[in-house]
């Protein structure tokens, strides 16, 4: 178990900048994950701290030890593979117990070792089996065992659950989350799923463009994105984004989308600004003891989720297409005139520019 | 079908496998019978000509020889040719495809051009007339097969078994001594007897190379046309059998031993 510091990590690949300078601090026994679009450096970043990857500069701590040269080998990480990787020449025990195998372990030592992982993660029964003759999900549990089995400092995990159907994904979520409660080893986990970065991780590393955005607990990441572009990528459907004019009328500044106006809540000095609405917030009826802004809209589109609904809105006379999230089963005709409302609370505002965060 | 299937397997066994019936039948066939056609199978079976062929005509010797040429041809383009074949298909280099095609054009040169210049260059060498100097020839036919053959066996293994391995506690050579070399062990088998024919079969360059210690189709090739048909028989029986048995001994390395596991 360690705590994991990475300062201003690069990786180019020729003239890609896939990490281009990633600074981030976890703490010791987190769970946190790392999340973005593909091509974002997300892999490439877990792979320069398992050291599979140089680093073309920046540097990589566990606790107060620089590895940032060190061979893989010499890190006392574990991997989970995306393709799991487990090797098919080997049975199922033989690949649990190979790295214990190469730290030297003793005889006892390692098949009590095994035993302990192997009733961990359920596949007891499977030991005698070469992988071939396992399903998917048995090889994604033994991939796992065979990746704590030696309590590594830190368990790096490669969007292990992509390859498994929906249902299995959803209990290996709750599983490895429960794992890691029990061993506390400092995880990293890769993905590009949004559901499974909000539950399972402590803290969330969105990054893009290899760069990380916004680090925080899923709760900050959902509730005060970064930027704009945080806020579109957590959270489905997607925010609804206006671009919108900063005006000023009777000392109180406005964010104007056509005759639409959002009250800014306190004095900003942008000139223009993007305002983000989640669709969850916007509701059919006016919010109780807040204020609200009435969006006149037409239903385009309705798609009945059951329970939810997803309406699919045109608001204004540019055909800006929101959509609205609400709880309960609804049945609305199409071209339907309808009203909306957001409180004011509720509202992102952006920088038009540089999209970061204002308010 | 169900008959049809049957029926069509044994037609075309009987179409590879007769005529080596037949050959292996005429060289156990004693001489006073063999142009006898008033029956095809012989009243008695001997081991004459095979045994005359072997050890009173020199062809154990050539044998002998063969082998040895065949061992040192596939060890020496295996030292050579695995690492090159891990090195394309796991690498990008400068001029990789041109490597690649380099490898391929040296198919299209006729190992019988080489073999003339290479006589005068193995008369400076004192590498005429030895097994040696004709497995360097082969090993140069067989190189770039092995080449591409590795490389192509190589990108079919996953590089992640390799990098957990690294992960796990190997070096990058321990990773691909371990895990990769082993999972590449069937298709290596595979192109190791197929480098095995290539250099039993060879007869041109073998000829040109050596005098006294010719492989057993040179010998073959110098001595036939002087023999008996049924010593003809003889040696193709002498020449099969070998083969045969080598592939025999490896064929579990074929059928590979974890199923169908390298994805």
């Amino acid at each position: 178990m360690a705590k994991v510091v990475s300062q201003d990590v690069k990786k180019y690949f020729g003239e890609v900048r896939a990490l281009d300078g990633v600074s981030i601090e976890i703490e010791d026994g987190a769970f946190v994950v790392l999340l973005g679009p593909s091509g974002c450096g997300k892999t490439t970043f877990m792979r320069c701290i398992s050291g599979l990857e140089e680093l073309t500069d920046g540097k990589i701590y566990f606790d107060d030890k620089e590895v940032s040269r060190l061979q893989p080998k010499d890190r006392n990480v574990a991997m989970v593979f995306q393709s799991y990787a487990v090797w098919p020449h080997m049975k199922v025990r033989e690949n649990i117990a190979y790295p214990l195998k190469l730290k030297k372990f003793s005889k006892e030592e390692i098949e009590q070792k095994v035993k302990w992982a192997a009733d961990l993660l359920n596949i007891s029964e499977l030991l005698s089996r070469y992988p071939s003759q396992l399903s998917g999900g048995q090889r994604q549990r033994v991939a796992v065992a065979r990746a704590i089995v030696h309590r590594p400092e830190v368990l790096l995990m490669d969007e292990p659950l992509s390859n498994l159907d929906a249902l299995l994904r959803v209990k290996m979520r709750s599983e490895l989350k429960k794992l890691h409660e029990q061993l506390k080893v400092t995880t990293i986990y890769v993905t590009h799923d949004q559901v499974e970065a909000m539950t399972m991780g402590d803290k969330i590393a969105v990054m893009n463009s290899g760069r990380i955005i916004q680090y925080g607990t899923p709760e900050e990441i959902y509730k005060k994105p970064a930027t704009a572009f945080v806020a579109g990528f957590i959270g489905s459907p997607q925010m609804n984004f206006f671009k919108c004019d900063v005006v000023e009328e009777n000392g109180q500044q406005y964010a104007k989308f056509e005759h639409v106006r959002f009250k800014i809540p306190s004095r900003i000095n942008n000139r223009s600004v993007i305002v983000g609405i989640r669709p969850e917030n916007v509701s059919l009826e006016p919010p109780k003891g807040s204020d609200s802004i009435t969006l006149e809209a037409t239903v385009y589109f309705i798609e009945r989720l059951m329970p939810e609904t997803i309406l699919h809105l045109d608001v204004g006379n540019a055909k800006s297409r929101i959509t609205a999230k609400l709880p309960d089963d609804l049945v609305l005709p199409e071209g339907k005139k309808i009203e909306v409302f957001v409180s004011t609370e509720s509202l992102h505002f952006f920088d038009a520019e540089t999209e970061e965060r204002i308010l | 079908m169900k008959i049809i299937y049957p029926l069509l397997f044994i037609l075309i066994a009987c179409f590879f496998l007769g005529p080596m019936f037949l050959a292996f039948v005429a060289s156990i066939t004693p001489a006073s019978e063999f142009y006898d056609y008033s029956h095809i199978f012989p009243s008695r079976l001997t081991l004459e000509h095979i045994n005359k062929l072997l050890f009173t005509l020199g062809g154990f010797r050539a044998l002998i020889v063969s082998i040895e040429v065949a061992l040192i041809s596939i060890g020496i383009s295996f030292a050579l040719g695995i690492p090159a074949g891990y090195a394309i298909a796991r690498y990008t280099f400068r001029g990789k495809d041109g490597v690649k095609l380099a490898m391929l054009f040296t198919r299209s040169l006729p190992l019988i051009v080489v073999a003339v210049s290479l006589v005068t260059v193995y008369m400076r060498l004192n590498l005429t007339d030895t097994a040696l100097g004709v497995a360097l020839a082969h090993a140069a036919m067989i190189l770039p097969f092995v080449v591409i053959f590795t490389s192509s066996i190589f990108s079919s293994t996953f590089i992640e078994y390799e990098e957990a391995g690294m992960v796990f506690g190997l070096t990058r050579f321990g990773a691909f001594l371990r895990i990769s070399l082993p999972l590449a062990l069937p298709g290596l088998a595979a192109s190791a007897i197929y480098g095995f024919i290539m250099s039993w079969n060879e007869t041109f360059a073998a000829s040109i190379l050596s005098i006294q210690n010719r492989t057993l189709p040179a010998h073959i090739l110098a001595t036939a046309m002087a023999s008996p048909d049924y010593f003809k028989y003889a040696m193709a029986t002498v020449m099969a059998i070998p083969a045969l048995i080598f592939i025999f001994i490896i064929r579990k390395y074929l059928i590979s031993i974890w199923g169908i596991s390298l994805k």
